[in-house]
């Protein structure tokens, strides 16, 4: 067991997209940060599975602490992605009408968008569009084109701000869930599974479990988590070439619907679906459900019958019973509360952790020293496997290197499990799944995961 | 890098293709494989038997594997391990990364034999969680026999090819006990005494039944199937999926080279030609799964091709006659277009059936039938059809006639 540690001034529970920015904010700050995270890994919740748009905000409920999250987050990775190699596909998204009550709805769409600080939208007509998108289906109607709207990659630009938030101090454990919590007179005195802790701010990111992680703090919630499962087909990469843009639908009450876009993969992949459920652990594949992602693909780009479907995910969203983020600092208590980051968290990850910092007294002034290098995975970026002394392919199906792996498995954050690896370098997420590359991984892995590969119980495990 | 034949893939039927190809007196010779050693899936099959039509004796895998590089490089073929053709360019011309870098490889023709794999569970459709222990027997077999690892100790196997069988071997080899083995089909689809081996090792064999979920969250702790009895949740640690083997085509498909949807691997021409000047195909790229022997023995007959297209002596491919298939029992038919013989002409159609049948099968150009065969079979068994050698450029109907 990890003995009790004390002096930390700020300790995040949770290393999502969220914990992970709101950690690299305080570090920077020069606050002396520790990140308790329950997997495995880091990334292991809702973080793990979203359709990696950047966006705009300019859909976003008018006035909304969500909006000034999106457009500050927005800007923010703007700013530092080139720092830190992270991707940026700047595709722009076309709002797509199919229906004339879809039609009818775009001047307000429009009006909003304009509102929310997103002036560059521009209207398309039918004949525009179809020459933007020239495989799109022929009943597309009308829509607009929102440029700023960006492709990232979700998992290295939370690793970035992890390692860069190691890189100015702070310190990450994983299997480290967090139990217990008591309230001392200036401070807190956590228990998790990783040891004792005390901080004296505790911020409360545990996403698709905040409820539940604010019970244990203070004994009660005032905020509810009902997770929204979004499930995902990912097409090979030929399918890519097809959809030059993010092509999203009018949005409804409930959901942005159903998107298709490549990925800065080099994939293309429908989905998210909207589907509520009670358990924060479960996301589960059905493939009814994906069958159906797949024919509503097919109904907006015809070409994608052809294409050979590789994967599919499922995530889930932390919503909760109100619409908006659930953001609130207690300092009394030493607790800021960062829940219901339902949709848009990876967008808004960075404008939120400024958010927090201001809230607990920060300037948020300072500059980062330290520019953490994060390995390059963008599909036609500057990739390992074209670089000399890269070792050696092990993934073929993502021209994964043997080097970029050695590199995940000691990095700041090492990966700790198949998942984490498979973020940090995409090993075995291309079309064999695992065929080619599962021996070799396991050998290279073998005693240097938590989570091991070959943990087949038995005495083997 | 300069090459008279380039050769992606050193699995048997790149290796024998090489082999011959040096034996006909070209001196640079390269085969171009990504895996540390030579060998292709062979290398990972630590059963037998292999080598039977190749070397006349009944050899494991790695021996088997061993002795084709071997012969190869008796000739002066040169392998390059390590080594992954990334992209194909016009020319021909090979993308390559190898360990030092990006490289290019520029060769008067290209043989492409990137054999085959076993579908992922996504491809096949099975819902659930997404939890560490579900594996293809391709990935299991280099764990237990490359390693030395078990990565489960009681899975579910998935299928009843001739593979899955071997699987259950495998497993046995390592100390895994399956506790089901299950097939969607009411028939066991490998054919001869494999029927007997689940019983003999204790495996309950589940047929007509789906496993329509994985369950667990971080290692498999489920499986659910659903069956003729209805659905029944097993205890398992494992899933392992056999067979259902698609081509490993990826590179050419990203190329724009044609594909066949029911072969999943390139169109070729009675040459094993395909639709990019100066490349060529064989092995188990062709179709979902031939024996080692039968891709060793293509390889052979794509190295004549090779010879006769770099002397001149191949007619055009445009030539050829486009193979149709008529009705909906013959799942696919290769070659995809027929041209008369030549050297190196693959002299008989390979097909399988969609589902089992029974009749004649008939091969018919401008109305008149050039070959015939009775046959009664399910749906994996190989099935030939011998061509005529007079067969000319006219288009061909290959039918199945079910009363005959
Ligand atoms: C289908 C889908 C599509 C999406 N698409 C987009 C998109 O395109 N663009 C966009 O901006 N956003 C998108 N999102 C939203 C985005 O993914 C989420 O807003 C974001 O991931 C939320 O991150 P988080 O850090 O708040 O939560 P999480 O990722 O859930 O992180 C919380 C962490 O806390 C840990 N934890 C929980 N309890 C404890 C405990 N007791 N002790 C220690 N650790 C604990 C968990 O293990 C977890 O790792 C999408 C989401 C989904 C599901
Ligand atoms: C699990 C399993 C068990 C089998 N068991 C048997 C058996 O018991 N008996 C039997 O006769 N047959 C068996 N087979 C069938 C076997 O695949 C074939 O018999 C034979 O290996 C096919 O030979 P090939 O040369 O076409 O392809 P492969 O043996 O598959 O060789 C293809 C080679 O190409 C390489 N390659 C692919 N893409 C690239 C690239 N882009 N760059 C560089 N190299 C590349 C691969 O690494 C591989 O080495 C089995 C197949 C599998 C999957």
């Amino acid at each position: 067991m990890v003995a009790a540690t004390s002096g930390f001034d700020v300790a995040v529970i949770g290393a999502g997209i969220v914990g992970c920015a709101i950690a690299r904010r305080f570090a920077i700050d020069g606050a002396r940060v520790v990140i308790l995270e329950r997997g495995h890994d880091v990334l292991d919740g809702a973080s793990k599975g979203n359709s990696a748009i950047l966006h705009t905000g300019f859909d976003a409920p008018a006035g909304s602490l969500e909006l000034d999250c999106i457009r500050a987050g927005h800007a923010e990775y703007l700013q530092i992605h080139q720092r830190m190699n992270l991707p940026l596909d700047r595709a722009g998204a076309l709002v797509l009408a199919w229906d004339e009550e879809q039609q009818t709805a775009l001047p307000a769409l429009m009006a909003q968008a304009r509102a929310n600080g997103v002036t560059d939208i521009q209207p398309m007509e039918r004949a525009d569009l179809l020459q933007a998108e020239p495989h799109l289906a022929p009943e597309i109607r009308a829509g607009f084109r929102v440029p700023g709207e960006a492709l990232i990659d979700p998992w290295s630009a939370a690793h970035a701000y992890l390692y860069q938030a190691i890189a100015h101090g702070a310190e990450l454990r994983c299997r480290a869930e967090v139990t217990s919590a008591r309230r001392l007179a200036d401070r807190w005195d956590l228990h998790s599974g990783a040891g004792q802790v005390q901080a004296g701010l505790v911020v409360n990111a545990a996403g698709l479990w905040g409820d539940h992680v604010q019970r244990l703090l203070t004994g009660e919630s005032w905020f509810q988590i009902r997770p929204r499962k979004g499930q995902f087909v990912v097409f090979d990469k030929p399918a890519a070439a097809l959809a030059r843009h993010i092509l999203l639908p009018v949005p409804t009450a409930v959901t942005k619907g159903v998107v298709v876009c490549r990925t800065v993969y080099g994939n293309l992949l429908v989905g998210p679906t909207a589907e509520e459920q009670d358990d924060p652990d479960c996301a589960t594949l059905v493939p009814e459900t994906l069958d159906a992602l797949r024919q509503t693909g097919i109904r907006i780009l015809p070409a994608l019958a052809g294409q050979e479907i590789t994967a599919a995910y499922a995530g889930l969203r932390p919503a909760t019973d109100e619409k908006g983020y659930r953001i609130r600092a207690d300092l009394s208590q030493g607790l800021v509360t960062v829940g219901g980051i339902r949709s848009t968290g990876l967008s808004a990850a960075l404008g939120i952790a400024s958010h927090v910092a201001a809230l607990a007294g920060g300037q948020s002034a300072r500059q980062p020293q330290h520019w953490p290098q994060m390995p390059v995975l963008a599909e036609g970026g500057a990739r390992d496997w074209r670089a000399p002394g890269n070792q050696g392919l092990v993934c073929h199906c993502e021209k994964v290197s043997r080097r970029e792996i050695e590199a995940a498995l000691t990095a700041p954050a090492p990966a700790n499990s198949l998942g984490g690896l498979k973020r940090r370098t995409r090993v075995t997420m291309g079309r064999c799944q695992g065929f080619y590359c599962s021996a070799e991984l396991a050998r290279m892995t073998e005693g240097r995961f938590t989570q091991p590969l070959t943990g087949g119980g038995g005495d083997a495990g | 890098m300069q090459a008279d034949v380039a050769i992606i893939g050193a699995g048997p039927a790149g290796l024998a293709a090489a082999t011959v190809l040096a034996r006909l007196g070209f001196t640079q010779v390269v085969v171009i494989e990504r895996e540390a050693q030579p060998g292709g899936i062979p290398r990972h099959c630590g059963h037998s038997p292999f080598g039977m039509r190749e070397f006349r004796r009944v050899l494991r895998g790695p021996a088997y594997a061993d002795r084709l590089a071997a012969a190869a490089r008796a000739v002066g073929v040169r392998i390059m391990c390590d080594t992954t053709a990334t992209a194909l360019l016009p020319g021909p011309v090979l993308e390559l990364s190898t360990p030092a870098g990006i490289a290019q490889l520029a060769a008067r023709a290209v043989l492409l034999a990137t054999g085959t794999r076993e579908s992922s569970r996504i491809q096949r459709m099975i819902g659930g969680q997404k939890p560490g222990g579900i594996l293809t027997l391709g990935a299991l077999q280099g764990m237990v026999h490359l390693n030395g690892q078990r990565p489960f100790s009681r899975p579910v196997v998935l299928g009843t090819e001739l593979v899955s069988f071997s699987a259950l071997l495998t497993c046995r080899q390592a100390g895994i006990h399956p506790v089901a083995m299950v097939e969607p089909g009411c028939n066991v689809i490998a054919r001869g005494p494999s029927w007997a081996l689940p019983r003999l090792l204790g495996v309950p064999l589940m047929m007509q039944s789906r496993i329509t979920e994985i369950l667990g969250r971080d290692r498999v702790e489920a499986v659910q199937i659903v069956g003729p009895d209805g659905t029944r949740r097993i205890a398992t640690d494992g899933v392992l999926l056999t067979g259902a083997f698609r081509s490993e085509a990826g590179l050419l498909a990203m190329a724009g080279i044609a594909m066949d949807p029911d072969t999943t691997g390139p169109v070729i021409d009675s040459f094993g030609r395909l639709d990019q000047p100066g490349y060529f195909a064989a092995g188990n790229l062709l179709r979902p799964v031939e024996t080692a022997g039968a891709c060793w023995a293509e390889g052979q007959r794509a190295a004549e091709a090779i010879a006769a297209y770099l002397s001149g002596a191949l007619p055009d491919r445009e030539q050829g006659a486009e193979l149709q298939i008529v009705g909906d029992a013959i799942r696919y038919a290769l070659p995809q277009i027929i041209l008369p013989a030549r050297p190196g002409w693959h002299d008989r159609v390979q097909l399988r059936l969609a589902r089992a049948a029974r009749g004649e099968l008939r091969l018919t150009q401008m109305g008149r039938i050039i070959a015939r065969r009775r046959i009664n079979a399910r749906p994996e068994r190989r099935i030939t059809l011998s061509l005529p050698a007079g067969v000319t450029a006219a288009p061909l109907v290959l039918t199945l006639d079910e009363r005959g």
